[in-house]
Protein backbone atom coordinates (compact mmCIF):
# COMPACT_ATOMS: atom_id res chain seq x y z
CA UNK A 1 0.00 0.00 0.00
CA UNK A 2 3.01 2.33 -0.04
CA UNK A 3 2.33 3.66 -3.00
CA UNK A 4 -1.51 4.80 -1.87
CA UNK A 5 0.11 6.20 0.65
CA UNK A 6 2.41 8.89 -1.23
CA UNK A 7 -0.73 9.41 -3.62
CA UNK A 8 -3.15 9.92 -0.35
CA UNK A 9 -0.70 12.49 0.64
CA UNK A 10 0.24 14.47 -2.56
CA UNK A 11 -3.96 14.65 -2.55
CA UNK A 12 -3.73 16.21 1.11
CA UNK A 13 -0.40 18.69 -0.08
CA UNK A 14 -2.44 19.57 -2.84
CA UNK A 15 -5.65 20.23 -1.57
CA UNK A 16 -3.97 22.85 1.50
CA UNK A 17 -1.77 24.48 -1.01
CA UNK A 18 -3.39 24.80 -4.36
CA UNK A 19 -6.67 26.45 -4.49
CA UNK A 20 -8.85 24.76 -7.45
CA UNK A 21 -9.13 26.26 -10.89
CA UNK A 22 -12.59 27.10 -10.79
CA UNK A 23 -12.48 29.06 -7.49
CA UNK A 24 -9.41 30.75 -8.57
CA UNK A 25 -10.98 31.89 -12.03
CA UNK A 26 -14.48 33.05 -9.69
CA UNK A 27 -11.91 34.94 -6.96
CA UNK A 28 -10.13 36.84 -10.27
CA UNK A 29 -13.73 37.71 -11.57
CA UNK A 30 -14.78 39.56 -8.33
CA UNK A 31 -11.47 41.04 -8.38
CA UNK A 32 -12.29 42.63 -11.32
CA UNK A 33 -15.64 43.51 -10.34
CA UNK A 34 -14.67 45.34 -7.11
CA UNK A 35 -14.77 48.58 -7.10
CA UNK A 36 -10.76 50.32 -7.35
CA UNK A 37 -8.97 52.14 -4.16
CA UNK A 38 -11.87 50.27 -1.75
CA UNK A 39 -10.33 48.19 1.33
CA UNK A 40 -12.95 45.29 -0.36
CA UNK A 41 -10.21 45.53 -3.74
CA UNK A 42 -7.23 45.35 -1.61
CA UNK A 43 -8.65 42.29 0.57
CA UNK A 44 -9.42 40.80 -2.70
CA UNK A 45 -5.28 41.62 -4.09
CA UNK A 46 -4.56 40.04 -0.50
CA UNK A 47 -6.17 36.53 -1.75
CA UNK A 48 -5.05 36.74 -4.68
CA UNK A 49 -1.26 37.16 -3.78
CA UNK A 50 -1.76 33.97 -0.76
CA UNK A 51 -2.96 31.74 -3.63
CA UNK A 52 0.28 32.29 -5.49
CA UNK A 53 2.74 31.69 -2.48
CA UNK A 54 0.74 29.12 -1.10
CA UNK A 55 1.19 26.95 -4.84
CA UNK A 56 4.95 28.33 -5.18
CA UNK A 57 5.70 27.50 -1.92
CA UNK A 58 3.72 24.47 -0.72
CA UNK A 59 2.08 25.60 2.21
CA UNK A 60 -1.35 25.76 3.61
CA UNK A 61 -3.30 28.44 1.90
CA UNK A 62 -4.94 29.27 5.06
CA UNK A 63 -3.91 27.76 8.98
CA UNK A 64 -6.78 25.82 9.39
CA UNK A 65 -6.79 23.02 7.91
CA UNK A 66 -9.73 22.34 8.36
CA UNK A 67 -12.01 18.63 8.94
CA UNK A 68 -10.16 16.63 6.91
CA UNK A 69 -13.01 14.81 4.67
CA UNK A 70 -12.76 12.44 2.19
CA UNK A 71 -15.16 11.36 -0.32
CA UNK A 72 -14.33 7.78 -2.21
CA UNK A 73 -16.17 6.46 -4.59
CA UNK A 74 -14.34 2.96 -4.89
CA UNK A 75 -15.14 -0.37 -7.21
CA UNK A 76 -17.29 -3.11 -5.36
CA UNK A 77 -14.74 -5.19 -3.03
CA UNK A 78 -12.41 -1.85 -1.97
CA UNK A 79 -10.78 -3.05 1.15
CA UNK A 80 -12.80 -0.19 3.00
CA UNK A 81 -10.76 -1.09 6.11
CA UNK A 82 -7.16 -1.13 4.64
CA UNK A 83 -8.36 2.29 3.05
CA UNK A 84 -9.04 4.24 5.96
CA UNK A 85 -6.19 2.60 7.79
CA UNK A 86 -3.64 3.90 4.70
CA UNK A 87 -5.78 7.13 4.67
CA UNK A 88 -4.79 7.77 8.62
CA UNK A 89 -1.25 7.18 7.93
CA UNK A 90 -1.77 9.89 5.21
CA UNK A 91 -2.97 12.52 7.78
CA UNK A 92 -0.38 11.54 10.20
CA UNK A 93 2.42 12.11 7.76
CA UNK A 94 1.04 15.21 6.16
CA UNK A 95 0.75 16.94 9.66
CA UNK A 96 4.25 16.05 10.27
CA UNK A 97 5.33 17.63 6.62
CA UNK A 98 2.98 21.08 8.17
CA UNK A 99 0.89 20.41 4.84
CA UNK A 100 -2.11 20.48 7.92
CA UNK A 101 -2.03 22.24 11.13
CA UNK A 102 -2.26 19.94 14.32
CA UNK A 103 -5.67 20.60 14.11
CA UNK A 104 -7.49 17.92 15.84
CA UNK A 105 -8.80 17.96 19.44
CA UNK A 106 -10.19 16.01 21.79
CA UNK A 107 -13.87 16.99 23.09
CA UNK A 108 -13.74 16.17 26.66
CA UNK A 109 -10.39 16.64 27.76
CA UNK A 110 -9.24 19.64 25.22
CA UNK A 111 -5.66 17.48 24.51
CA UNK A 112 -4.45 17.70 20.70
CA UNK A 113 -2.12 15.02 20.19
CA UNK A 114 -0.57 16.69 17.26
CA UNK A 115 -1.48 13.47 15.12
CA UNK A 116 -5.08 14.85 13.33
CA UNK A 117 -6.32 11.25 14.27
CA UNK A 118 -9.05 10.60 16.40
CA UNK A 119 -12.52 9.39 16.82
CA UNK A 120 -14.19 10.73 13.65
CA UNK A 121 -10.87 12.42 12.35
CA UNK A 122 -10.31 11.97 9.70
CA UNK A 123 -13.67 11.35 8.24
CA UNK A 124 -13.75 9.52 5.18
CA UNK A 125 -17.64 8.73 3.43
CA UNK A 126 -17.47 5.71 1.07
CA UNK A 127 -19.37 5.07 -1.71
CA UNK A 128 -19.37 2.09 -3.89
CA UNK A 129 -19.96 1.71 -7.41
CA UNK A 130 -19.48 -0.48 -10.37
CA UNK A 131 -17.34 1.19 -12.15
CA UNK A 132 -13.09 -0.10 -12.10
CA UNK A 133 -12.82 3.58 -11.09
CA UNK A 134 -11.06 5.10 -8.01
CA UNK A 135 -12.02 8.38 -6.97
CA UNK A 136 -10.67 9.88 -3.78
CA UNK A 137 -11.66 13.36 -3.27
CA UNK A 138 -10.78 15.38 -0.10
CA UNK A 139 -11.93 18.28 1.40
CA UNK A 140 -10.59 20.56 4.02
CA UNK A 141 -12.68 22.75 5.49
CA UNK A 142 -12.38 24.99 8.00
CA UNK A 143 -13.91 26.20 11.70
CA UNK A 144 -14.71 29.44 10.68
CA UNK A 145 -17.07 28.36 7.85
CA UNK A 146 -18.49 25.76 9.14
CA UNK A 147 -19.37 27.72 12.38
CA UNK A 148 -21.77 29.99 10.25
CA UNK A 149 -23.36 26.85 8.40
CA UNK A 150 -27.18 26.78 9.36
CA UNK A 151 -29.92 24.53 9.23
CA UNK A 152 -33.46 25.86 9.12
CA UNK A 153 -36.86 23.90 9.73
CA UNK A 154 -39.84 25.06 7.55
CA UNK A 155 -42.10 26.60 8.12
CA UNK A 156 -39.79 29.76 9.85
CA UNK A 157 -42.23 31.82 11.03
CA UNK A 158 -39.76 34.99 11.96
CA UNK A 159 -38.43 35.29 8.34
CA UNK A 160 -41.64 34.65 6.60
CA UNK A 161 -40.69 31.13 5.06
CA UNK A 162 -43.07 29.08 4.19
CA UNK A 163 -42.78 25.17 2.79
CA UNK A 164 -41.65 26.18 -0.93
CA UNK A 165 -38.89 27.26 -3.18
CA UNK A 166 -39.80 31.37 -2.03
CA UNK A 167 -39.27 30.06 1.60
CA UNK A 168 -35.95 28.18 0.82
CA UNK A 169 -34.83 31.87 -0.94
CA UNK A 170 -35.61 33.05 2.23
CA UNK A 171 -33.39 31.20 4.44
CA UNK A 172 -31.03 30.93 2.28
CA UNK A 173 -30.76 34.23 2.10
CA UNK A 174 -30.92 34.65 5.95
CA UNK A 175 -27.89 32.44 6.55
CA UNK A 176 -25.49 34.59 3.88
CA UNK A 177 -26.72 37.31 6.31
CA UNK A 178 -26.05 35.94 9.42
CA UNK A 179 -22.60 34.54 7.83
CA UNK A 180 -21.44 38.35 7.14
CA UNK A 181 -17.68 38.88 8.37
CA UNK A 182 -17.15 35.49 10.02
CA UNK A 183 -17.05 33.24 6.87
CA UNK A 184 -14.12 34.86 5.24
CA UNK A 185 -16.03 35.97 1.80
CA UNK A 186 -16.49 35.66 -0.38
CA UNK A 187 -18.11 32.26 -0.04
CA UNK A 188 -19.89 29.63 -1.63
CA UNK A 189 -22.85 27.82 -0.38
CA UNK A 190 -23.97 24.43 -0.51
CA UNK A 191 -27.83 23.61 0.33
CA UNK A 192 -29.60 20.49 0.67
CA UNK A 193 -33.50 21.05 0.55
CA UNK A 194 -35.33 17.94 2.53
CA UNK A 195 -33.69 15.31 4.36
CA UNK A 196 -33.15 15.05 8.01
CA UNK A 197 -31.22 16.98 9.77
CA UNK A 198 -27.84 14.80 9.68
CA UNK A 199 -28.05 13.54 6.10
CA UNK A 200 -29.07 16.83 5.39
CA UNK A 201 -26.34 18.96 6.33
CA UNK A 202 -23.93 15.95 5.03
CA UNK A 203 -25.53 16.42 1.70
CA UNK A 204 -25.19 19.56 1.54
CA UNK A 205 -21.77 19.72 2.01
CA UNK A 206 -21.22 17.37 -0.74
CA UNK A 207 -22.81 20.08 -3.20
CA UNK A 208 -18.66 21.52 -2.80
CA UNK A 209 -17.68 18.57 -4.42
CA UNK A 210 -19.39 20.10 -7.79
CA UNK A 211 -17.70 22.41 -10.04
CA UNK A 212 -18.53 26.21 -9.65
CA UNK A 213 -18.69 26.69 -13.13
CA UNK A 214 -21.31 23.52 -13.66
CA UNK A 215 -25.21 24.24 -14.39
CA UNK A 216 -27.71 22.47 -12.16
CA UNK A 217 -29.43 19.24 -14.08
CA UNK A 218 -32.66 20.51 -12.38
CA UNK A 219 -33.75 24.05 -13.78
CA UNK A 220 -35.65 24.99 -10.80
CA UNK A 221 -32.72 24.54 -8.77
CA UNK A 222 -30.63 25.75 -11.06
CA UNK A 223 -32.12 29.35 -11.23
CA UNK A 224 -32.65 29.43 -7.41
CA UNK A 225 -28.84 29.15 -7.79
CA UNK A 226 -28.67 32.09 -9.89
CA UNK A 227 -31.00 34.09 -8.22
CA UNK A 228 -28.88 33.86 -4.88
CA UNK A 229 -26.08 34.61 -6.11
CA UNK A 230 -27.46 37.59 -7.48
CA UNK A 231 -29.45 39.25 -4.93
CA UNK A 232 -26.53 38.10 -2.06
CA UNK A 233 -23.86 40.47 -4.63
CA UNK A 234 -26.37 43.00 -4.35
CA UNK A 235 -26.23 43.57 -0.40
CA UNK A 236 -23.58 45.10 -0.33
CA UNK A 237 -21.33 42.66 2.58
CA UNK A 238 -18.56 42.27 0.30
CA UNK A 239 -15.39 40.75 0.73
CA UNK A 240 -14.36 40.22 4.65
CA UNK A 241 -17.80 41.72 5.32
CA UNK A 242 -16.03 45.04 4.53
CA UNK A 243 -18.47 46.15 2.15
CA UNK A 244 -18.17 45.69 -1.57
CA UNK A 245 -19.85 43.66 -5.02
CA UNK A 246 -19.19 39.81 -3.94
CA UNK A 247 -20.65 38.44 -1.49
CA UNK A 248 -21.12 35.03 -3.07
CA UNK A 249 -19.28 33.27 -5.83
CA UNK A 250 -21.41 30.42 -5.75
CA UNK A 251 -24.32 28.68 -4.87
CA UNK A 252 -24.61 24.80 -4.87
CA UNK A 253 -28.55 23.60 -4.26
CA UNK A 254 -29.52 20.04 -4.23
CA UNK A 255 -32.87 18.52 -2.76
CA UNK A 256 -33.30 15.07 -1.33
CA UNK A 257 -36.65 13.22 -0.39
CA UNK A 258 -38.20 14.58 3.47
CA UNK A 259 -40.91 12.78 5.67
CA UNK A 260 -43.88 14.44 5.66
CA UNK A 261 -43.67 16.41 8.71
CA UNK A 262 -40.23 17.93 8.26
CA UNK A 263 -38.89 20.25 5.69
CA UNK A 264 -35.01 21.01 6.52
CA UNK A 265 -33.16 23.32 4.75
CA UNK A 266 -29.30 23.09 5.31
CA UNK A 267 -26.79 25.50 4.44
CA UNK A 268 -23.34 24.62 4.71
CA UNK A 269 -20.84 27.64 4.17
CA UNK A 270 -17.40 27.53 2.24
CA UNK A 271 -14.61 30.71 2.82
CA UNK A 272 -12.78 31.64 -0.30
CA UNK A 273 -9.53 29.10 0.88
CA UNK A 274 -12.30 26.63 -0.95
CA UNK A 275 -10.13 23.52 0.13
CA UNK A 276 -11.09 20.57 -2.24
CA UNK A 277 -8.98 18.42 -4.90
CA UNK A 278 -9.54 15.11 -6.09
CA UNK A 279 -8.09 12.29 -7.70
CA UNK A 280 -8.83 9.13 -10.00
CA UNK A 281 -6.32 6.56 -8.50
CA UNK A 282 -5.35 2.62 -10.33
CA UNK A 283 -7.09 0.97 -7.31
CA UNK A 284 -3.92 -1.91 -7.80
CA UNK A 285 -1.11 0.32 -8.04
CA UNK A 286 -2.56 3.06 -5.51
CA UNK A 287 -0.98 5.69 -8.29
CA UNK A 288 -2.34 8.45 -9.29
CA UNK A 289 -3.73 8.69 -12.62
CA UNK A 290 -5.35 11.93 -13.22
CA UNK A 291 -6.71 14.57 -11.70
CA UNK A 292 -10.31 15.67 -10.95
CA UNK A 293 -10.35 19.42 -10.59
CA UNK B 1 -1.17 53.09 4.07
CA UNK B 2 -0.58 54.14 7.96
CA UNK B 3 2.53 53.25 9.59
CA UNK B 4 1.91 51.74 13.36
CA UNK B 5 4.72 49.91 15.68
CA UNK B 6 4.26 48.27 18.96
CA UNK B 7 4.47 49.33 21.56
CA UNK B 8 0.90 51.57 20.55
CA UNK B 9 0.26 54.52 22.65
CA UNK B 10 -2.77 55.47 23.82
CA UNK B 11 -2.95 58.59 21.27
CA UNK B 12 -1.57 56.72 18.44
CA UNK B 13 -4.77 54.02 18.51
CA UNK B 14 -7.13 57.00 19.20
CA UNK B 15 -6.01 58.25 15.58
CA UNK B 16 -7.21 55.25 13.26
CA UNK B 17 -10.45 55.73 12.37
CA UNK B 18 -12.71 52.95 10.84
CA UNK B 19 -11.34 52.15 6.98
CA UNK B 20 -7.57 53.16 7.89
CA UNK B 21 -5.37 50.64 6.00
CA UNK B 22 -2.88 49.76 8.49
CA UNK B 23 0.65 48.62 8.33
CA UNK B 24 1.90 47.36 12.14
CA UNK B 25 5.20 46.25 12.94
CA UNK B 26 6.49 45.34 16.29
CA UNK B 27 5.54 42.08 18.39
CA UNK B 28 2.17 40.50 18.59
CA UNK B 29 1.11 37.81 20.75
CA UNK B 30 -1.16 35.12 19.65
CA UNK B 31 -4.16 34.23 21.71
CA UNK B 32 -7.44 32.80 21.15
CA UNK B 33 -10.25 30.85 23.01
CA UNK B 34 -7.75 28.80 25.39
CA UNK B 35 -6.15 31.51 26.30
CA UNK B 36 -8.82 34.16 26.57
CA UNK B 37 -11.08 31.52 29.00
CA UNK B 38 -8.12 31.41 31.14
CA UNK B 39 -7.95 35.06 32.10
CA UNK B 40 -11.18 35.43 32.19
CA UNK B 41 -11.39 32.88 34.75
CA UNK B 42 -8.11 34.79 36.37
CA UNK B 43 -5.32 33.08 34.97
CA UNK B 44 -2.78 34.67 35.13
CA UNK B 45 -0.25 35.46 32.16
CA UNK B 46 3.55 34.38 32.39
CA UNK B 47 6.01 36.91 33.92
CA UNK B 48 7.66 37.29 30.42
CA UNK B 49 4.72 38.38 28.94
CA UNK B 50 2.86 42.06 28.88
CA UNK B 51 0.15 42.91 26.65
CA UNK B 52 0.19 46.35 27.74
CA UNK B 53 0.60 48.98 24.60
CA UNK B 54 0.27 45.12 23.16
CA UNK B 55 -1.45 43.61 20.25
CA UNK B 56 -3.35 40.33 20.27
CA UNK B 57 -3.68 38.28 17.44
CA UNK B 58 -6.44 35.80 17.44
CA UNK B 59 -5.07 33.22 15.61
CA UNK B 60 -3.66 29.35 15.53
CA UNK B 61 -1.00 29.27 13.66
CA UNK B 62 0.86 26.54 11.40
CA UNK B 63 4.29 26.58 13.32
CA UNK B 64 7.03 23.82 12.61
CA UNK B 65 10.70 23.68 13.75
CA UNK B 66 13.52 23.56 10.75
CA UNK B 67 16.42 22.02 10.54
CA UNK B 68 18.35 24.02 13.11
CA UNK B 69 15.54 23.89 15.97
CA UNK B 70 14.20 27.44 15.26
CA UNK B 71 10.86 27.90 15.11
CA UNK B 72 9.04 28.53 11.71
CA UNK B 73 5.69 30.08 11.12
CA UNK B 74 3.99 28.60 8.37
CA UNK B 75 0.64 29.56 7.87
CA UNK B 76 -0.57 32.51 10.13
CA UNK B 77 -3.92 33.84 8.97
CA UNK B 78 -6.52 35.00 11.74
CA UNK B 79 -9.12 33.28 13.23
CA UNK B 80 -12.97 34.53 14.14
CA UNK B 81 -12.92 37.04 16.61
CA UNK B 82 -16.19 36.85 18.04
CA UNK B 83 -16.08 33.61 19.89
CA UNK B 84 -13.69 36.01 22.27
CA UNK B 85 -16.61 38.75 22.35
CA UNK B 86 -17.21 37.37 26.42
CA UNK B 87 -13.90 38.10 27.38
CA UNK B 88 -12.02 40.46 25.39
CA UNK B 89 -13.48 43.95 26.84
CA UNK B 90 -11.80 42.29 30.46
CA UNK B 91 -8.61 42.22 28.70
CA UNK B 92 -8.55 45.01 26.76
CA UNK B 93 -9.20 46.92 30.69
CA UNK B 94 -7.04 44.92 32.68
CA UNK B 95 -3.98 44.60 30.11
CA UNK B 96 -3.61 47.64 28.92
CA UNK B 97 -4.37 46.09 24.88
CA UNK B 98 -4.54 48.30 22.21
CA UNK B 99 -4.79 46.33 19.14
CA UNK B 100 -6.93 43.24 18.48
CA UNK B 101 -6.23 41.78 15.57
CA UNK B 102 -8.45 38.94 14.22
CA UNK B 103 -11.22 38.60 11.75
CA UNK B 104 -14.99 38.87 11.55
CA UNK B 105 -15.42 41.62 13.62
CA UNK B 106 -16.85 41.96 17.30
CA UNK B 107 -19.72 42.99 18.95
CA UNK B 108 -20.66 45.85 21.36
CA UNK B 109 -18.94 45.13 24.89
CA UNK B 110 -15.55 45.12 22.72
CA UNK B 111 -16.39 48.19 20.54
CA UNK B 112 -17.21 50.19 24.06
CA UNK B 113 -14.36 48.49 26.02
CA UNK B 114 -12.08 50.16 22.61
CA UNK B 115 -14.05 53.26 23.10
CA UNK B 116 -13.47 53.95 27.17
CA UNK B 117 -9.63 52.27 27.13
CA UNK B 118 -8.09 53.29 23.85
CA UNK B 119 -8.14 50.11 21.92
CA UNK B 120 -8.73 49.40 17.92
CA UNK B 121 -9.96 46.54 16.14
CA UNK B 122 -7.64 45.38 13.53
CA UNK B 123 -8.80 43.13 10.68
CA UNK B 124 -7.18 40.73 8.95
CA UNK B 125 -7.76 38.88 5.76
CA UNK B 126 -9.13 35.42 6.63
CA UNK B 127 -7.46 33.02 5.08
CA UNK B 128 -4.57 34.91 3.72
CA UNK B 129 -2.30 32.40 5.80
CA UNK B 130 0.81 32.83 3.37
CA UNK B 131 1.17 36.36 3.18
CA UNK B 132 0.34 37.07 6.72
CA UNK B 133 3.29 34.36 7.55
CA UNK B 134 5.17 36.27 5.51
CA UNK B 135 5.26 38.94 7.60
CA UNK B 136 5.89 36.90 10.50
CA UNK B 137 9.72 37.89 10.56
CA UNK B 138 10.76 35.60 13.99
CA UNK B 139 9.07 33.65 16.40
CA UNK B 140 10.65 35.09 19.72
CA UNK B 141 9.00 32.57 22.20
CA UNK B 142 5.84 30.12 22.90
CA UNK B 143 4.14 30.28 26.22
CA UNK B 144 1.48 27.74 27.23
CA UNK B 145 2.37 25.03 24.45
CA UNK B 146 2.18 22.14 26.47
CA UNK B 147 -1.11 23.57 28.32
CA UNK B 148 -3.45 24.20 25.35
CA UNK B 149 -1.61 22.78 22.43
CA UNK B 150 0.01 24.64 19.43
CA UNK B 151 -2.33 26.44 17.74
CA UNK B 152 -4.01 27.81 21.10
CA UNK B 153 -0.59 28.39 22.52
CA UNK B 154 0.69 32.07 23.10
CA UNK B 155 3.18 32.81 20.55
CA UNK B 156 5.67 35.68 20.62
CA UNK B 157 5.73 36.95 16.80
CA UNK B 158 7.77 39.71 15.37
CA UNK B 159 5.94 41.42 12.55
CA UNK B 160 7.00 43.55 9.74
CA UNK B 161 4.21 45.42 7.87
CA UNK B 162 1.97 43.26 8.94
CA UNK B 163 -1.21 44.37 6.94
CA UNK B 164 -5.08 44.88 8.55
CA UNK B 165 -7.60 47.65 8.20
CA UNK B 166 -9.28 49.32 11.51
CA UNK B 167 -12.91 48.09 11.27
CA UNK B 168 -14.00 48.95 15.26
CA UNK B 169 -11.86 52.46 16.10
CA UNK B 170 -11.91 54.25 19.53
CA UNK B 171 -14.65 56.36 18.24
CA UNK B 172 -17.19 53.99 18.81
CA UNK B 173 -17.77 53.29 15.07
CA UNK B 174 -17.69 49.60 14.23
CA UNK B 175 -17.67 48.86 10.40
CA UNK B 176 -19.32 45.57 11.16
CA UNK B 177 -22.23 47.14 12.53
CA UNK B 178 -22.53 49.43 9.71
CA UNK B 179 -22.51 46.77 7.10
CA UNK B 180 -25.28 44.38 9.02
CA UNK B 181 -27.31 47.40 9.31
CA UNK B 182 -27.12 48.67 5.58
CA UNK B 183 -27.08 44.82 4.55
CA UNK B 184 -30.06 43.89 6.87
CA UNK B 185 -32.17 46.64 5.46
CA UNK B 186 -31.39 45.60 1.64
CA UNK B 187 -32.11 42.42 2.39
CA UNK B 188 -35.71 42.92 4.00
CA UNK B 189 -36.42 45.41 0.90
CA UNK B 190 -35.69 42.19 -1.10
CA UNK B 191 -37.29 39.55 0.51
CA UNK B 192 -40.57 41.22 0.07
CA UNK B 193 -40.08 41.97 -3.04
CA UNK B 194 -39.61 38.58 -4.03
CA UNK B 195 -42.36 37.40 -2.04
CA UNK B 196 -44.87 35.04 -3.53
Amino acid sequence: MHSLLDSLIEIIRRTSAEIPDDVHRAILGSLENEKKGTIAESALKIIDRNIDLAKRKSQPLCQDTGSVLFYIDCPVGLDQVAFEETAREAVKQATKKGYLRQNSVDSLTGKNDGTNCGPGAPNLHFHQHHSADLNVRLMLKGGGCENVGAQYSLPEEALGANRDLAGCRRVILDAVLQAQGKGCGPGILGVCIGGDRASGYAFSKTQFLRRLDDINPVAELAALEQEIIKTANDLGIGPMGFGGNTTLLGCKIGAANRVPASYFVSVSYMCWAFRRQGAKIDPQSGAVTSWLY
Amino acid sequence: MIQLTTPITEAAARQLRVGDEVFLSGIVFTGRDAVHKYLHDGGALPPEVSFQGGAIYHCGPVVIKDASGEWKVVAAGPTTSTREEPYQWQIIRDHGVRGVIGKGGMGPRTQKACQEYGCVYLHAVGGAAQVLAECVKKVRNVYFLEKFGSPEAIWELEVENFPVVVTIDAHGRSLHEEVFNASSQALAARVSAGAH
